[in-house]
């Protein structure tokens, strides 16, 4: 940390906490905002994608030459068009991408993986000559057995995807290849001994279908690549630096010849961490020597992008009479698509880390199937285990005649405690949250015939992590903040924010962009729930040194030490016996003269954040199941949690908002369909169904302020914690309004009315 | 087989090349070059392409270029009045009826017809207004509250 900001902890607040209006908001109710895929250039030629329509199979051979006699057809891109990788290749991207695996993601090289991997590409110079020279691409295919459920993926015999991949993390290393990347045991205390201690043990199967994060803007991307070999991307994505890195890797290039350049971003939710198009869209452009723009197709974006993990999970929890937790044995196995990744260790220890259990043995499988590559979806992991763990927890306090909620309160983790997590908590806010939630108008709510009331909690742990911030002094006192983290939900506000508080100026004075990666130095993606805190203690830093400057600044001038400068509500003023008696002078004062004492006054800030705060939240719903037909209808849903300190409460407010409808709409509706050949039944927003505005109520909010120690306003990232209750809170209503414990996720109509059937 | 479209757009006559089968979204974006219509889906579902052709809201996407020639057109870069935003627009700006903004263009095109048909919608009302109009930030909760805000500042006006 910065030593500035160890020991300057704010607790009162002029901007932060307010709500103004968001700076990008004019732009976007009047389309001016820029989004992927608003970007032309003359002579731009338009890239498409051919895709495996196999689950798995073999590349025999790939013609192109009949696509390349065709008129308007500038380039296309196979597997010889990329280069090969060293295997342990690796760059940040919402943690450590693979870049051996993240090169055969976006163009397969011996096989196709899953339905919809990339096997070539074209750019021409229409979409409808580029469209016919897909179709002129002659692929000689080997079709294999393929496998995309993850229980049968494990099995052995089950078709293998990799030849040459041995499961990890066993005692004695496997000589015959596994679909099994790795298994990872996590465990603290002794389980046995803790079951041995219970009164009462609940054991149950679970399983959770993949979901799509649903962005509503299309990946997109627009690359030109110069003869020199310099090449400019413009892409939406969650990380600019992290689509450089990647880019690099894939087709050799040196970091510092490729500009990316954010758009605004349609919606990401951790789908946009990673690379799909645009390393293709470097590769036809380098070869057409033209510009080429790509975009995906719905259909392309559920076939070819990273939708999340499919599950199937046990989970073994003991409690003693009065409704304290003993032990938790669970083994999660998570398919992460045609590459090892998946998010399973995340969500194990998420499951359990709310609750001050010692006991706890976690196994984890990270599964591959013929399934695209997954991709982060808003806290990885955790929504599937939260599911298997708070549906326990709630058959616990169904058995016990307890309430969910004093059940969790009994069992809740307070500062001081270790979970399976890992970290000793400090100051964390989950007994607040389970209080607020029980003191909410919403517990009280009177309950007819078929609708019951569900509980659940989640967790997240957020991360810090690296960026680079610069602000600029304008000599008329306006402030020009530049910020290498796309804003995916409100940033820019919360920065403009912590700048004016900590310069003492106003909101409106403050104007941030998102600069491109030759302006700044590195960022770490918008992930992680990490820009609030990262970002927000740079700017602070930045102003700081801001501040800095301007006092001496103001000491030259006034001939005085520094020292007799202090800094007190936007303005430098002389203070203490020797420092004379001069007027003091506003930020806008010192602006207007930094030509005359020194030159631009900037500060910039570049920081590998720590002391991000752990996110607890508490969903209630309650809603109503219609016993003949299975339908669900929401009713009521409060969503309760620890912001540490709420920038902006609005945006903070919109997180736990449409977190909570993308659980919602999980729990009930959404998943991937595959048929028996393995291909997606469901590529489109017909029939994989997200929440509409009819299927939800109002989303009730309370924001907790715990203040984060980390952080000098007392931040705590808030963006993925709202999606982890959800499965849960509801599975939880579901299975008390129809006397059944729902194991399957989502709960889609026919799968209550088999269980109501079963 | 390439034609020549014709028609008002946002109060400006405009006319343009494409093909027969040139989509009117694709016409709006790529000939126009008004990108604030956006594409979400290809297939009629999400509703990012909302514009109003002869004052009734339609999906862009499920009509040609060659239908809409010689009719009206309104699109999210024609709402405002000069500087002046539209009470929707104020709305959705000021009740953060937006998180990414991409669904907004077509939300807000939407409720202009809402709002054209019934001045003081409930909140139901608006909600299944919207069915055709997909957002994944928000829960909907800021978007169905500023169409209310809307409704009661245009109310107010007289409008």
């Amino acid at each position: 940390m910065p030593p500035d900001l160890e020991f300057t902890r704010k607790t009162s607040f002029e901007t932060v906490g307010a709500r103004p209006a968001r700076p990008d908001g004019n732009d976007k109710v009047t389309g001016r905002a820029r989004y992927g895929a608003d970007v032309s250039v003359a002579g731009m030629l338009v890239g498409k994608v051919l895709r495996s329509p196999h689950a798995h199979a073999r590349i025999v051979s790939i013609d192109t030459s009949g696509a390349e006699a065709i008129e308007g057809v500038k380039a296309v891109a196979t597997r010889d068009d990329f280069p090969d990788i060293a295997p342990d290749a690796a760059v940040e991207g919402e943690g450590e991408e693979n870049m051996w695996d993240v090169a055969r993601n976006v163009m397969a090289r011996d096989k196709a993986l899953y339905e919809g991997h990339a096997v070539a590409a074209v750019a021409a110079t229409s979409a409808a000559v580029a469209d016919r020279a897909l179709k002129s691409i002659d692929v000689t295919w080997e079709v294999l057995p393929h496998v995309t459920d993850v229980d049968e993926a494990m099995r052995p015999g089950a078709p293998v995807l990799h030849e040459d991949m041995r499961t990890k993390g066993l005692e004695n290393a496997p000589r015959a290849p596994s679909n099994v990347a790795e298994y990872l045991k996590i465990a603290m205390g002794d389980s046995e001994a803790g079951f041995a201690k219970a009164d009462l043990v609940v054991e149950r199967d679970f399983r959770t279908e993949a979901a799509h994060q649903g962005y509503i803007e299309p990946h997109a991307c627009l690359a030109t690549v110069s003869e020199d070999g310099l090449a400019e991307l413009w892409c939406c994505t969650q990380g600019h630096y992290g689509v450089r890195a990647m880019c690099a890797a894939i087709l050799g290039m040196e970091l510092s010849s490729l500009r990316v350049t954010p758009s605004e971003i349609g919606g990401g939710f951790g789908g946009k961490t990673t690379v799909f198009l645009e390393p293709v869209a470097l590769a036809l452009s380098r070869k057409a020597g033209r510009p080429v723009k790509m975009t995906m197709s719905r259909e392309e974006v559920f076939r070819g992008s990273g939708p999340t993990s499919s599950t199937s999970m046990s989970v073994r929890i003991g409690a003693t009479g009065d409704g304290r937790l003993t032990a938790c044995e669970a083994t999660f196995r998570y398919q992460g698509g045609a590459f090892p990744g998946s998010p399973v260790s995340y969500g194990a220890v998420c499951g359990m880390a709310p609750y001050d259990c010692r006991d706890v043995t976690l196994h984890c499988y990270d599964v591959v199937a013929n399934r695209p590559k997954a991709a982060a979806y808003r806290a990885p992991g955790a929504p599937m285990a939260a599911f298997a763990i708070e549906s326990v927890l709630d058959e616990i306090a169904q058995k016990l005649g307890m309430d969910p909620i004093a059940l969790r309160l009994k069992n809740a983790v307070r500062e001081g405690k270790t979970s399976v997590y890992g970290p000793t908590f400090g100051p964390v806010g989950f007994v607040e949250c389970l209080e607020a939630a029980r003191d909410h108008a919403n517990a009280r709510a009177p309950l007819g015939p078929n609708q019951a009331r569900g509980v659940a909690a989640g967790f997240w742990p957020n991360y810090g992590g690296q960026t680079s911030v610069t602000m600029n002094v304008a000599t008329d006192g306006s402030v020009l903040l530049s910020l290498g983290t796309p804003d995916i939900g409100g940033s820019r506000a919360s920065m403009c924010m912590m700048a004016a508080e900590e310069l003492g100026i106003g909101y409106g004075t403050v104007k941030a962009i998102i600069a491109d990666t030759h302006a700044l130095g590195h960022n770490d993606t918008t992930g992680g729930s990490r820009v609030t805190h990262s970002a927000g203690m740079a700017t602070i830093e930045a102003a700081r040194q801001v501040i800095r400057i301007m006092k001496e600044r103001a000491a030259r001038i006034w001939d005085i030490d520094v020292d007799a400068v202090v800094w007190e509500a936007g303005r430098v003023r002389p203070s203490g016996p020797n420092a004379g008696d001069h007027e003091p002078m506003s930020f806008r004062e010192m602006a207007a003269l930094s030509a005359r004492t020194g030159g631009p006054i900037a500060g910039h800030a570049e920081i590998d954040a720590e002391g991000a705060g752990a996110s607890f939240a508490v969903h209630m719903t309650d809603l109503e199941v219609d016993p003949e037909t299975g339908r669900v209808v929401v009713l009521r849903y409060l969503t309760v949690q620890d912001a540490g300190k709420a920038v902006h409460p609005d945006y903070v407010e919109g997180q736990y908002q449409g977190g909570a409808a993308q659980g919602v709409g999980w729990a009930l509706n959404e998943e991937y369909v595959y048929d028996a050949e393995g291909r997606l039944r469901n590529p489109g927003f017909l029939d994989y169904r997200m929440p509409v505005a009819s299927d939800l109520p109002m989303i009730d909010t309370a924001i907790v302020e715990v203040p984060n120690p980390g952080h000098p306003y007392g931040v705590r990232g808030v963006g993925e914690t709202p999606i982890v209750p959800p499965l849960a809170a509801v599975g939880n209503a579901v299975s008390r309004a129809i006397g059944r414990r729902m194991t399957h996720v989502p709960m889609s109509p026919p799968r209550i009315v088999e269980a109501l059937d079963g | 087989m390439t034609i020549t479209a014709t028609m008002t757009v946002n109060g400006e006559e405009r006319s343009g090349v494409c093909e027969e089968r040139t989509l009117l979204v694709t016409f709006l974006r790529e000939t126009l070059r008004l990108t604030g219509t956006h594409v979400g889906c290809d297939t009629s579902q999400c509703g990012a392409c909302v514009v109003l052709i002869d004052g009734d809201s339609v999906k862009s996407c499920t009509v040609l270029a060659l239908q809409a020639d010689g009719r009206d057109i309104q699109t999210i870069e024609g709402v405002a009045d000069g500087d002046e935003l539209h009470p929707i627009q104020q709305a959705f700006h000021e009740n953060h009826g937006l998180q990414c903004g991409y669904c907004t263009p077509g939300m807000i095109m939407s409720a202009l017809d809402l709002l054209k048909h019934n001045a003081d919608p409930t909140e139901r009302e608006i909600r299944e207004h919207l069915e055709g109009n997909l957002c994944r930030c928000t829960g909907y909760h800021n978007i169905v509250k500023s169409i209310r805000a809307a409704a009661g500042k245009m109310a107010g006006a007289g409008a």
